[in-house]
């Protein structure tokens, strides 16, 4: 278990600064959350005042509520808490996503939320932060977790949607509502018309809202005929898997778009057409460089192999230790599909 | 190999059998031949020995990335398949081989008596010309086995789709003696090293389970009852001096028991009958366990030939010195499949199926209540009158299967599954209560559908004690009802018992771990037999 910190301690409300006297993505209510980025697992519900990236604000007020007290910031524009220096730096992770770094006398941590170090189309690039402390996700943290370049993921998704053109299907993509389905737009831009599910179209008003350009797309709705939707590309969340709504696709071809679909098992364990490994974390390099890359003295690994990455850390020389949080990918399912149930209704 | 792999990447992303056999179709239309031939025999297991070890495969991943072992061992715990573990490890290929499966197959073949430096050398260029999918089905290559959901069946039917001929003749082509080297693609779908008119089996007649009670079946005296065995059910051809053995999914199974063979061509009569392949030692049956043991072997040792032999229990006649007497009413057929058992001295691995002796439909309860003591899942029950059908139809011959026995027990292990399966937790240990402690009974890992799975995963991602490896021990808190269909006693298992085929028959989420059974419950449901 994580020894005592300068900066930051580790509560059953979630990691806490007390001389900044605030919460990093607290799981639990408080008066005070700063918020790396707008997935439910990390933006939670019942905070008395949030602190965010720019761009994540219109996210939160969409998912959280419009009533909600909120203040923003942008990328590298710090400013000082109780005498804690606070500032946003990119983490590559959704539009909005934020490693936070806190500087107080000297000492410095940065949480990095969830973040990637592949740039992609859409979001801001990750950029590595020099700290003593680093808090690190884990989600992919084994070394069969490689991905492919966004160019060469662009051309599997796009050559998937042509063959399915030339044999009469609908090519339908399943991803999260913030982040996949982006991030899915930008890849598949300008190879067919692309109709969204309305809990993704809500959420893109509510980005472009705050002035962020996204590709274009059209409603998926109920009412559409199937002649419109025959061919073209269809982006959902995976709650929609066996749902009457995407049984009425004419000849869909489904795909799941997630990093587990790096592994044969589980592109075969839906029954889906397709599985790509298109995921908005870190790979096993990824997760490697960043960590080298901030030299920090401490390391914390939070959700994912947390105990398989740190304890190799250790092997190669850098001190971390296994930090439980309420973050990951069981409970960001779980707290996703419970949001997007929302939204869609 | 691009072709290959894709049709791979195809076959395994789908779960229905006719995409599969759609996509089967489109590489036997596009593929070179030689390359057809070796897909039919990769599929079929007429495999080349394996020329390199798996030991010397993951020695060589590690030193390529560097990594320490038990990082490569939580790899592949994850993945859960070694070729494929070490095609996600290794780095991005540096140049592309482009060589077809025959080429392949070749090179693989010619390696096999080298040294392992050659070896070595061979393996790793071979990695790094490759994309990660075809490094895949290289590592495949090398062992020899694709467990990817198509049954030589599946193989066959997509044959007969792309050539109109015959599944059965089909399979007996692909099973029949080819050599890759001396056939074409043409000659073996055309069957020109085979004579089918002396395999070609019957569709086989299948029962319902018992939906009525007895009374409503009328007059006993129309039944004829017998005693039905869990085994294998098989159809035996012998037909112009060749012997045949088909299993019920239209596989030919001759080679996999020789002395079935062998005791069948002590008959001078030709005829096709239907019956039970099962594991039968001094005149008693055994377990569906030790025949397991028998099966999909492509070598049978003398060993295991001695340890379990062989038996088969005829059930009925279709076909009797060429003629098609499937229309002949049962009992007449019961005459004469009788009648030519009763020709030779019968060995004691040839039985026929025995009639139960009953005169009021009531006696039946008790008969069937006795049916585990020999091993024996239940009763059959056939209408006198009733032709051979073709397939399953209503009303003529019913099933009546004992009911298994069931405890409650609570999970303790839970396991990743392999394949499909690599990413849930699917296999089970479960307990009964000893005293104070608990104690294993069983493990399974049927019987819950996916949903549950995906449940329980979750639940063991979040209630997992340990860490590391592939096993997780969890909090003893889920119950769960198990069934069996039998049970003895065993000094090689800690509790004392051994279940026969436990299987999860429900999630028992209304009892707490407190009433699960005790050990000695689970004694009291041992009968002598």
């Amino acid at each position: 278990m994580p020894k005592e910190n300068p900066l930051i301690k580790f509560t059953k409300k979630g990691i806490y600064c007390p001389q900044g006297k605030f919460y990093l993505d607290p799981w639990f209510p408080v008066d005070y959350a700063i918020i790396s980025h707008g997935h439910a697992d990390h933006a939670r519900w019942g905070m008395k005042r949030y602190l965010c990236q720019n761009d994540s604000k219109a996210i939160l007020q969409h998912r959280i509520g419009a009533d909600i007290k909120i203040e923003s910031l942008g990328y590298e524009d710090p400013i000082t808490i109780n005498g804690v220096k606070v500032s946003f730096h990119p983490a590559g992770h959704v539009i909005g996503s934020a490693q936070i770094r806190l500087e107080y006398k000297g000492y410095v941590v940065v949480f990095t939320g969830d973040y990637k170090t592949q740039p992609d189309f859409i979001s801001a690039p990750y950029e590595p932060v020099k700290c003593h402390t680093f808090i690190t996700e884990s989600t992919f943290g084994l070394p069969i977790y490689n991905w492919k370049s966004e160019k060469e993921l662009q051309d599997d998704l796009q050559n998937w949607v042509r063959t399915n053109q030339a044999n009469n299907r609908t090519s339908v993509f399943l991803g999260y509502s913030l982040g996949k389905a982006q991030r899915l737009m930008s890849l598949l831009d300008g190879c067919d018309e692309i109709y969204v599910h309305r809990a993704i179209k809500n959420l893109n008003e509510a980005i472009e809202g705050s002035g962020i350009y996204l590709p274009e797309t059209k409603l998926w709705s109920a009412d559409l005929d199937k002649k419109t939707l025959q061919n073209r590309i269809i982006i959902a969340p995976p709650a929609l898997l066996g749902s009457r709504m995407l049984k009425r696709v004419p000849n869909a071809a489904t795909a799941i778009c997630s990093g587990w679909m790096q592994i044969r098992g589980n592109r075969r364990w839906q029954a889906v057409d397709a599985g790509f490994a298109v995921s908005d974390h870190a790979d096993w390099n990824g997760l490697i460089s960043a960590v080298k890359a901030t030299e920090a003295q401490q390391v914390y690994v939070t959700h994912g192999s947390q105990a398989i990455f740190s304890k190799y850390l250790n092997e190669i020389g850098i001190k971390a230790d296994e930090l439980k949080t309420e973050y990951g990918n069981e409970q960001m399912a779980q707290a996703e599909k419970e949001t997007e149930k929302a939204e869609t209704e | 190999m691009k072709q290959f792999s894709n049709l791979i990447s195809a076959i395994e992303i789908t779960n229905k059998t006719n995409a599969k056999i759609d996509a089967l179709v489109n590489y036997f239309e596009t593929a070179p031949d030689k390359d057809k031939l070796w897909l039919i025999a990769l599929f079929t297991g007429k495999r080349p020995p394996r020329p390199v070890k798996t030991a010397f495969m993951k020695q060589w991943c590690m030193e390529i990335t560097e990594l320490p072992e038990w990082l490569f061992l939580e790899s592949y715990s994850t993945v859960g398949d070694l070729g494929e573990t070490i095609a996600l490890l290794l780095p991005q290929p540096t140049h592309q081989l482009d060589l077809t499966l025959n080429e392949w197959m070749k090179e693989l073949k010619a390696l096999k008596p080298k040294s392992d430096e050659e070896k070595k050398r061979f393996v790793l260029e071979a990695w790094s010309g490759l994309q990660q999918q075809e490094r895949l089905i290289f590592n495949k290559l090398i062992g020899g086995s694709f467990r990817i959901g198509v049954s030589k069946k599946t193989l066959v039917n997509a044959m007969a789709k792309l050539t109109g001929i015959d599944a059965n003749q089909l399979m007996h082509s692909i099973i029949g003696n080819w050599d890759i080297d001396s056939i074409s693609f043409e000659e073996l779908i055309k069957g020109t090293h085979i004579n089918y008119d002396n395999s070609k089996p019957y569709p086989f007649c299948l029962a319902y389970a018992l939906e009525k009670e007895l009374p409503e079946l009328g007059e006993p005296n129309d039944w004829i009852v017998e005693q039905k065995w869990d085994g294998i059910r098989g159809q035996i051809v012998k037909r112009n001096n060749e012997i045949f053995i088909w299993s019920r999914g239209e596989e030919l199974v001759t080679q996999q028991f020789p002395e079935l063979v062998e005791v069948i061509s002590n008959f001078s009569d030709d005829f096709v009958i239907d019956g039970e392949i099962l594991a039968m030692k001094d005149n008693a049956v055994l377990l569906f366990n030790d025949l397991q043991k028998r099966l999909n072997r492509k070598n049978v040792t003398k060993k295991l030939l001695e340890e379990v032999p062989i038996g088969f229990y005829a059930y009925d006649i279709m076909e009797f010195n060429g003629d098609d007497i499937r229309e002949t009413p049962f009992a007449k057929r019961r005459k004469i499949l009788e009648t030519i058992f009763n020709s030779i001295a019968l060995p004691a691995q040839l039985k026929l199926s025995f009639i139960v002796d009953f005169e009021k439909w009531d006696e039946l309860h008790a008969i069937r209540e006795n049916s585990r003591a020999i091993n024996s899942e239940g009763l059959m029950l056939k209408q006198k009158a009733s032709p051979y059908h073709t397939g399953r139809k209503k009303g003529d011959w019913w099933k009546w299967k004992v009911d298994p026995l069931t405890i409650d027990a609570v999970m303790i292990y839970a396991q990743k599954g392999s394949g499909r399966r690599s990413s849930k937790y699917t296999d089970y240990t479960f307990a009964v209560k000893k005293d104070d402690a608990l104690v294993t009974v069983a493990k399974a890992y049927s019987g819950l559908t996916d949903k549950e799975i995906t449940e329980i995963s979750r639940w063991v991602n979040k209630n997992a004690i340990e860490k590391f490896g592939p096993v997780r021990t969890v909090k003893p808190e889920l119950v769960f009802e198990i069934a069996f269909e039998g049970i003895a006693l065993s000094n090689r298992h800690k509790s004392g018992v051994a279940l026969r085929f436990p299987r999860i028959s429900r999630w028992r989420k209304d009892k707490p771990v407190e009433e699960i059974d005790t050990i000695e419950n689970v004694k009291q449901l041992i009968t002598a037999p």
